[in-house]
């Protein structure tokens, strides 16, 4: 026991001085710096207790519905077999970096006022009754749909990635076995598929539900100034209105409801992760009717979901909208690579002009150096988290708070709490980290304690060192999940605007930061190079993470 | 676990042992996400002070003073631009600026000079005003609006969208247009006549011009948007095929557009003030000047500075905007905001 | 009951089975004895359903299963793993099949008492199944798989993760349960010992095919051909050929009369079977001792040219000797 203890707290080092200095130091900073009892009047408890209505209701209803797409979807990556699976895998992962600008962009020319849904039946209607009606036959843009359908397709990549996981490891004689014994498929899951996923359920619905908990960019985009959550109000007050006590009242709720979500998912969590040896996952082609009625249809699904929003933006990117305006009929004229080639222009000499590969290189820069530091922190607190003492229960969620607090507030910290050292651009990857991190443990834990002792005890016992045992045994287990939190990290990096707005240097923008740009200015061309600039990131996306998972680390072959 | 030690170990060393970021002839300007410049006109700033300017962009301008006002006991930068009339007094009260009595302000109409005490120097100004679909009216035979009163006709049910005054810098600058134009409270009425007929309204200006907005490449539904008055001339400037005419324009009404200008001040608590004014002073030079119109789609204070082609085409200022005291702004600009809200989005 | 006609199989584009028919009749244990990769467990999966035969047909009495999903077949599944439900003690366990037949809590518990008594394990109803040691918890896979007593029992090298001892004593129990509850069972297992233990009959499966069916004494006295007497172990597999119409045999090892009845033509390649246990009236065969292993009542003695024997005595190593013994011909 007692020679546990300082490994322990090893363990733990890194990991808590990075989040001290670079959240809670920063977040309390501000929280003291602005908050004042005197808010907690009435009024401001009643307008706070509304908005943390509202902010509750439309995550559970999400976390509900991107589980309800997520639990098959990675079903059906951790069983099937089919043709494009690896790139359809790697598409449900792009939106998860979008900026919620091409987002709203790609919603918007789908199913938008004039998207291809609406202006399709107007079409249709018109022929029936000679007249446009002004208003969208669906509308979406400006709903709780818009906000809910939103965050199912950000998220639902969280779900496929550490529900699959779990469900690759689990063994397929359990199902088998309770086939056999008289259950039903919807029995199976319930009675045993289930039960055993719950640690990785848990850890995926919170990580889910913290996200849309704290939504902010989808809501004013997509929802409209209808809805606000916590989040929303906490930039109103913060930024817009100058209300600071407000906001820290506001983000004071925000914290100690995640810290509660946290503590709650701890206590649930039992920790009973079922050892298993390490095992290649068995997926096969859909056999019987009911396998490929369920591959075939999951596989339409996913595409409409995933593709469809995401194909407007290179399609846009390539089609020249306002040639010929006189004549309105037509919305789009003809093919154009100009938007790409203007990329490279730096048409008003602007001091601030980035070429596209220049960007592209700060963004991957910035995504590499996360995705190594959030995996070093990442790596030992994970593993001290798999064995879990009184002490890991008590860490357990303190970890995870970065991702529920709200970044409004945090960045104002970092203000506070840095200074000019903001104008360094290494506080770019730390910030990410600071968001990647939670994702990364939650996706190494249950891999960790999932390694039998016995198999360490006997690498151990036939001569291995440490860090040999580590190497034969743990890495080869570890590397699969590794490479789901390296893809996590990678493309949290990518897509984070918020954070990298503020800290990064304007003369090193990212892809995305550059898409804000263009779009921050009328002018078809600046429209045709945002959705140019969303495409190349999409491109870009798409190729790290099948990168990634093509990867074959050192040290391991293929289980 | 030595290397964690180590990795743990050189964060701190990069966070107690990084180099001062401001160095002798470093200026740092704190701004908003849109300030643009051509790189030669900073450069040659940069040249002939023997200096290196660094610029922070902190979001939109409520967001960037803000976050200025957060900062003012340990400055981030040493200059900041981008507070407009609207924000004005706040940034006064906040008290962020030292004066600084620029002698390049004999240049500037009095007009602009809202500052007596000399903290913030105007540098440039521009009309938010509501843009329309030239397309849209032509090809329904439908007259312009000329006023705020018309805006209500049923004539024009549905077609305009406004943002949200509470998160974006036009809204609240067409909100208040028509808090001058109606008066307070009448204005409410408006407003909830405006809702009666089919008033859209969005959180920000990107999502009103390119989702919404029927003139823009985004083809919405609405034909009439709150933007610039300079907006047209960048539908031309940066049109993909080269366009004979803009396909929009503003309604240059009375009252319907607001002028908003904006400030510059050196930031308490600079230690290079002296780099500081030069730069003030640089901004407020014709150099400058002419530099920003085709940069970031606003006026020069500066009377007489030459204009690019598209600006004197097909631009033009309000000949009766909407003003009012920046006092008068700041002390009510909560409540007309929470009042719009109840009356529009509840 | 029983009954596979012409199963054809195809993995990762090999045949894997190629037109397998058998029946399992009432009472009945079938051992399906094959080495690793031989497609038994393919086998039983499709049996359970778990799988589709890509050719060929399944009945249960004299109904084709094609349509009958495997919850629906009541096939009993034992792996070798176990593969308990890890997140259940060992009631729950037991109790998952009967709750999914909906059987009252009280005939429930009295059934799970009652196969636990069976298996042995009396009062371990709510201990974890991961704090079992592998004999306890594949006693109760045993007892998960008979509890809703089901029409047939499938066992997947069940033993195959336990120690020799162990295994011993668990393939008599089970034999006595399978004796006791007269359910027809199929064993899958490539140990030809347990096979022969346990089974009513035996099918060796190679190639696809079944290579000879039989009780194990037809099995063990006719292994039928040379790469079943190798991989039953029956003992010294010689090449030979004839070399005269009078059934003489040539091989390394000397010519021997053996009546190989259908290869009679002189030139022809036979294999022979030289079983290792001595014989009065055998043939000869001599070596030098390479060595010799005590095992239980007698010792292995393995010759320098490679064949073996069970002798009573130790000889020296180095020693030439002589041994009778009876040799057969494999065809």
């Amino acid at each position: 026991m007692n020679s546990i203890f300082p490994r322990r707290a090893l363990l733990w080092l890194a990991p808590l001085t990075f989040l001290a200095v670079f959240f809670f130091y920063p977040f309390f900073r501000i929280l003291f710096f602005s908050f004042d009892p005197s808010t907690l009047n009435p009024s401001n408890l009643a307008f706070s207790f509304h908005v943390l209505l509202f902010t509750f209701y439309q995550a559970i209803l999400s976390t509900l519905l991107t589980l309800l797409i997520g639990l098959p979807s990675a079903y059906l990556f951790a069983h099937f077999e089919f043709r494009g699976k690896s790139l359809l895998r790697a598409l449900t992962a792009v939106p998860f970096m979008l900026p919620t600008v091409v987002v709203a962009a790609g919603f918007n020319a789908l199913l938008g006022p004039r998207g291809w849904v609406n202006l399709g039946l107007a079409n249709l209607f018109a022929r029936l009754h000679h007249s446009l009606s002004p208003s969208p036959f669906i509308p979406f843009i400006g709903t709780l749909g818009a906000i809910l359908l939103a965050h199912v397709f950000y998220n639902t990549t969280i779900v496929i990635r550490i529900v699959g996981n779990a469900l690759s490891r689990l063994d397929p004689k359990l199902e088998q076995v309770a086939r056999s014994l008289g259950a039903d498929p919807p029995r199976v899951w319930w009675k045993v598929i289930l039960p055993l996923l719950r640690p990785s359920l848990l850890a995926a619905s919170l990580l889910v539900f913290l996200f849309d908990f704290t939504s902010f960019g989808v809501i004013l985009l997509l929802g409209g100034p209808r809805f606000a959550t916590l989040e929303v109000e906490i930039y109103v007050q913060a930024l817009q209105l100058f209300n600071l006590p407000l906001a820290a009242l506001l983000s004071l709720i925000q914290l100690l409801c995640t810290l509660t979500f946290s503590i709650l998912y701890t206590r649930t969590l039992t920790y009973s992760t079922v050892q298993t040896a390490p095992r290649s996952p068995v997926t096969h082609k859909a056999q019987n009717v009911l396998d490929k009625i369920f591959v075939t249809s999951l596989i339409f699904l996913l595409s409409a979901l995933f593709v469809l929003p995401m194909l407007a933006l290179p399609l846009r990117s390539v089609s020249r909208l306002d040639a010929d305006r006189g004549d309105r009929a037509q919305l789009q004229t003809g093919f154009t690579t100009d938007y790409y080639t203007e990329l490279f222009i730096n048409r008003n000499n602007s001091i601030f002009y980035v070429p596209p590969f220049q960007a592209a290189i700060n963004s991957l820069g910035y995504a590499v150096a996360t995705v190594l530091l959030s995996l070093l922190l990442g790596l030992p607190a994970a593993s001290a988290l798999a064995k879990p003492g009184r002490l890991e229960k008590i860490l357990d969620p303190i970890l995870i708070l970065p991702l529920g607090a709200s970044a409004v507030t945090l960045g104002l910290g970092f203000i506070l709490a840095f200074g000019r050292l903001l104008t360094y651009p290494w506080l770019v990857p730390l910030a990410h980290t600071l968001v990647a991190l939670p994702f990364v443990i939650r996706t190494l834990q249950p891999a960790l304690a999932s390694i039998p002792d016995r198999l360490r005890q006997a690498a151990a016992s036939l001569g291995a060192s440490p860090f040999r045992a580590w190497q034969t045994v743990d890495w080869p287990i570890l590397r699969r999940a590794t490479l789901s939190a390296a893809t996590f990290a990678f493309t949290i990096s990518l897509g984070e605007f918020g954070a990298t707005a503020l800290l990064a240097r304007p003369e090193y923008p990212t892809i995305p930061v550059a898409i804000y740009r263009f779009l921050s200015q009328p002018g078809g061309l600046n429209y045709g190079q945002a959705m140019a600039m969303a495409t190349l990131l999409m491109t870009l996306t798409t190729a790290g993470i099948l990168l990634i998972e093509k990867l074959r680390l050192p040290g391991a072959g293929e289980f | 676990m030595k290397r964690i030690l180590y990795f743990a170990l050189s964060i701190f060393l990069l966070v107690s042992c990084a180099p001062k970021p401001s160095g002798p002839q470093t200026l740092t300007v704190m701004t908003h996400d849109s300030f643009a410049a051509t790189d030669t006109v900073i450069q040659s700033f940069e040249q002939a002070n023997n200096a290196k300017v660094t610029f922070i962009k902190s979001g939109d301008a409520g967001a960037a003073l803000n976050k200025a006002i957060l900062s003012k006991d340990a400055p981030l930068a040493d200059v900041f631009y981008g507070v407009d009339n609207t924000f004005l007094s706040r940034a006064l009260t906040a008290d962020i600026y030292v004066p600084y009595n620029s002698p390049a302000l004999k240049n500037i109409p009095v007009e602009f000079q809202l500052d007596p005490s000399h903290r913030a120097l105007p540098v440039d100004y521009g009309d938010v005003c509501i843009n329309y679909d030239k397309a849209y009216f032509a090809s329904h035979n439908l007259a312009v609006p000329q006023s705020l009163e018309d805006l209500i006709k049923p004539a024009y049910k549905g077609l305009l969208v406004v943002e949200n005054p509470a998160t974006s810098s036009p809204g609240l600058a067409f909100l208040l247009a028509t808090v001058k134009h109606f008066g307070d409270p009448n204005y409410i009425g408006y407003w909830k006549d405006l809702r009666a007929n089919g008033l859209v309204v969005v959180d920000g200006w990107e999502t009103a011009y390119y989702t919404n907005f029927s003139g823009s490449s985004g083809k919405g539904p609405q034909p009439m948007v709150v933007s610039y008055g300079t907006s047209p001339a960048a539908e031309v400037m940066f049109a993909s095929t080269p366009l004979s005419d803009s396909p929009t324009a503003s309604i240059l009404g009375p009252d319907t557009c607001f002028r908003q200008i904006e400030f510059v001040g050196i930031l308490k608590g600079t230690r290079e003030r002296a780099l500081a004014e030069k730069f003030v002073d640089f901004m407020l030079s014709e150099k400058f000047q002419a530099d920003m119109p085709a940069q970031m789609f606003v006026y020069p204070v500066v009377p007489n500075v030459a204009l690019p082609d598209a600006f004197v085409k097909y631009s033009q200022t309000a000949p009766q905007p909407a003003v009012l005291s920046p006092d008068d702004i700041a002390q009510n600009r909560d409540a007309w905001i929470q009042a719009w809200t109840d009356a529009v989005l509840h | 009951m029983l009954e596979l006609r012409d199963i054809h199989k195809i993995y990762e584009g090999q045949p894997l089975l190629r037109g397998i028919s058998f029946r399992v009749d009432v009472g009945e244990t079938v051992c399906l004895l094959g080495a690793s990769g031989s497609g038994k467990s393919t086998l039983l999966r499709m049996i359970a359903g778990l799988e589709l035969p890509d050719a060929g047909q399944i009945f249960w009495d004299g109904n084709d299963l094609a349509s009958t999903p495997p919850h629906r077949r009541d096939f009993g599944l034992v792996f070798q793993d176990y593969a308990l439900f890890p997140h259940l003690n060992v009631f729950e366990n037991i109790a998952f099949g009967l709750k999914m037949k909906n059987w009252t809590r009280s005939q429930i518990t009295s059934r799970v008492h009652e196969v636990l008594e069976l298996v042995n394990l009396r009062g371990f109803e709510a201990r974890k199944v991961t704090d079992l040691s592998g004999g306890e918890q594949q006693r109760v896979a045993f007892a998960r798989a008979l509890a809703p007593r089901p029409r047939l029992l499938m066992l997947d090298e069940p033993l195959g993760a336990l120690d020799r001892a162990l295994r011993e004593d668990l393939l008599n129990e089970l034999r006595g349960i399978l004796h006791q509850t007269r359910i027809p069972a199929i064993y899958v297992t490539h140990d030809q010992e347990e096979a022969f233990t346990i089974a009513d009959r035996v099918l060796l499966l190679h190639d696809g095919l079944i290579l000879r069916e039989g009780t194990p004494k037809d099995v063990w006295v006719n292994p039928g051909s040379a790469w079943a007497a190798e991989f039953l172990g029956l003992g010294n597999v010689i090449e030979g050929k004839v070399v005269n119409s009078e059934w003489k045999v040539e091989t390394r090892f000397g010519v021997f009369d053996v009546n190989c009845r259908h290869k009679h033509q002189a030139g022809q390649k036979v294999h022979l079977l030289a079983r290792p246990l001595p014989v009065e009236d055998g043939s000869v065969l001599r070596g030098r001792v390479a060595d010799a292993i005590f095992q239980s009542d007698r010792f292995k003695v393995t010759l320098e040219n490679g064949l073996y024997f069970y002798l009573k005595d130790e000889p020296g190593v180095g020693q030439q000797i002589e041994v009778k013994v009876k040799i057969e011909c494999l065809g």
